[in-house]
């Protein structure tokens, strides 16, 4: 006898709501992220109207590293949007291009990130310590700082690994014009984490900001490293899609293109979620 | 957004909104950038900052998020998450506003 589930309402909408379970699912959990989200803000506006002195994000904060990643986290969510319509046109590969490029974009906003981030914890240990103990905190700030290239290290083989991959698609199965743009996007993606190392090297890296430096700090590491971990979770998930879990389109293709929107929906409210943060904690 | 086959016609129409959106996104953000370095006051810089940010807000949910044409549950829920949020806002503005008579602080 066979006692194969099938889950209902994955593709036709329900009755009742007029959507398929997934959709509604995933607007129930966007609306908890609000409150998630809207909490830590109004923590930002206590900590911001009661303290006697605020920084200006720019003195401290790369308004040229900020607006890189804001266009970056746009973008991705243009090509999000495009990897769903390629799917409603029945075009895999092309889907495939796109969602592939919506992960370049937030490895490179993650990268950028990581580098950001690096830089507030620039030890200048001479500066605390006696000559006698020189020896032997150097080489504990070697080791700290080499275990801060690690994170780094990942993120740039993902980088580099998702480049190889959107090529190998694009040189098998796309036009020279596709092919072009590809390599358009891989370049400035690159040129501008090579231009956040020259930024941060110019202006930032030689101060040591980290959370305890000041409740301002605190809250920006608070608010950017819990939507770092929601890009890193959108990268997860489209990862999957991009990879196994395509091969849901061979045998259910409607299922798949819902699942796609139901990730496009996610991912858009991360961008939302940036398109705030940005002026809050950069410019104001 | 129905699931019914896409017309190619209508996804084209689709395509160039997005791009459209994406545009004016990209612009918005450089002019809040531009608009930053200009004094207007504390009050008046973020005034501007905010509006600027919820019309891209805005611009996302309606376009990209497809909130222009969903369905009425969609609204319902988004509404009360919003009401739930301003409420959150609310309060912390009134417990901010509202010290107790008598009370000292210790700085």
């Amino acid at each position: 006898m066979s006692s194969v589930h099938v889950l209902p309402y994955t593709v036709s909408p329900r009755q009742d709501t007029g959507l398929f379970n997934a959709k509604l699912g995933i607007w129930l959990f966007l609306g908890s992220e609000v409150m998630l989200f809207g909490g830590l803000f109004s923590a930002y506006i206590l900590l911001r109207m009661g303290a006697p002195n605020w920084p200006m994000g720019s003195t401290i904060l790369s308004i040229p590293i900020g607006t890189f990643n804001t266009i970056v986290l746009i973008t991705s969510s243009v090509t999000m949007v495009m990897a769903w319509v390629s799917l409603k046109l029945q075009e895999l590969k092309k889907f495939r291009m796109y969602l592939g490029l919506t992960i370049l974009l937030a490895l490179t906003f993650l990268m950028v990130k990581a580098f950001e981030y690096g830089a507030k914890f620039s030890i200048h240990y001479h500066e605390y310590f006696p000559a006698l103990f020189n020896l032997a905190v150097h080489r504990l700030a070697g080791g700290i700082a080499a275990m801060a290239l690690v994170p780094k290290c990942i993120l740039g083989f993902f980088f580099l690994w998702a480049v190889w991959s959107l090529a190998q698609v694009a040189f098998k199965d796309f036009s020279r014009f596709v092919r072009t743009a590809i390599l358009l996007i891989s370049v400035i993606a690159f040129i501008g984490i090579i231009l956040t190392l020259f930024e941060l090297g110019n202006r930032h890296s030689h101060h040591n900001f980290p959370p305890s430096y000041s409740t301002y700090m605190a809250i920006y590491f608070t608010l950017t490293g819990l939507h770092g971990l929601h890009v890193l979770g959108g990268i997860i998930v489209n990862g999957y899609f991009w990879g196994p879990g395509r091969r849901m389109w061979l045998d259910q293709p409607e299922r798949f293109t819902n699942r796609i929107e139901v990730a496009g929906l996610y991912w858009h409210f991360v961008d939302l979620v940036w398109i705030f943060l940005f002026p809050v904690l950069y410019l104001l | 957004m129905s699931n019914a086959p896409a017309d190619v016609h209508d996804v084209k129409k689709e395509v160039r909104g997005y791009m459209i959106v994406f545009g004016s996104l990209a612009f918005l953000t450089i002019l809040t950038v531009l608009i930053s370095r200009l004094h207007f006051g504390l009050v008046g810089n973020v005034a501007i900052a905010l509006l600027i940010a919820t019309f891209k807000a805005s611009l996302v949910a309606c376009f990209f998020m497809h909130l222009i044409s969903e369905r009425t549950l969609i609204y319902f829920l988004l509404i009360f998450t919003l009401g739930n949020l301003f409420f959150l806002f609310g309060l912390l503005l009134w417990g901010y506003g509202d010290i107790l008579m008598g009370a000292r602080f210790v700085s």
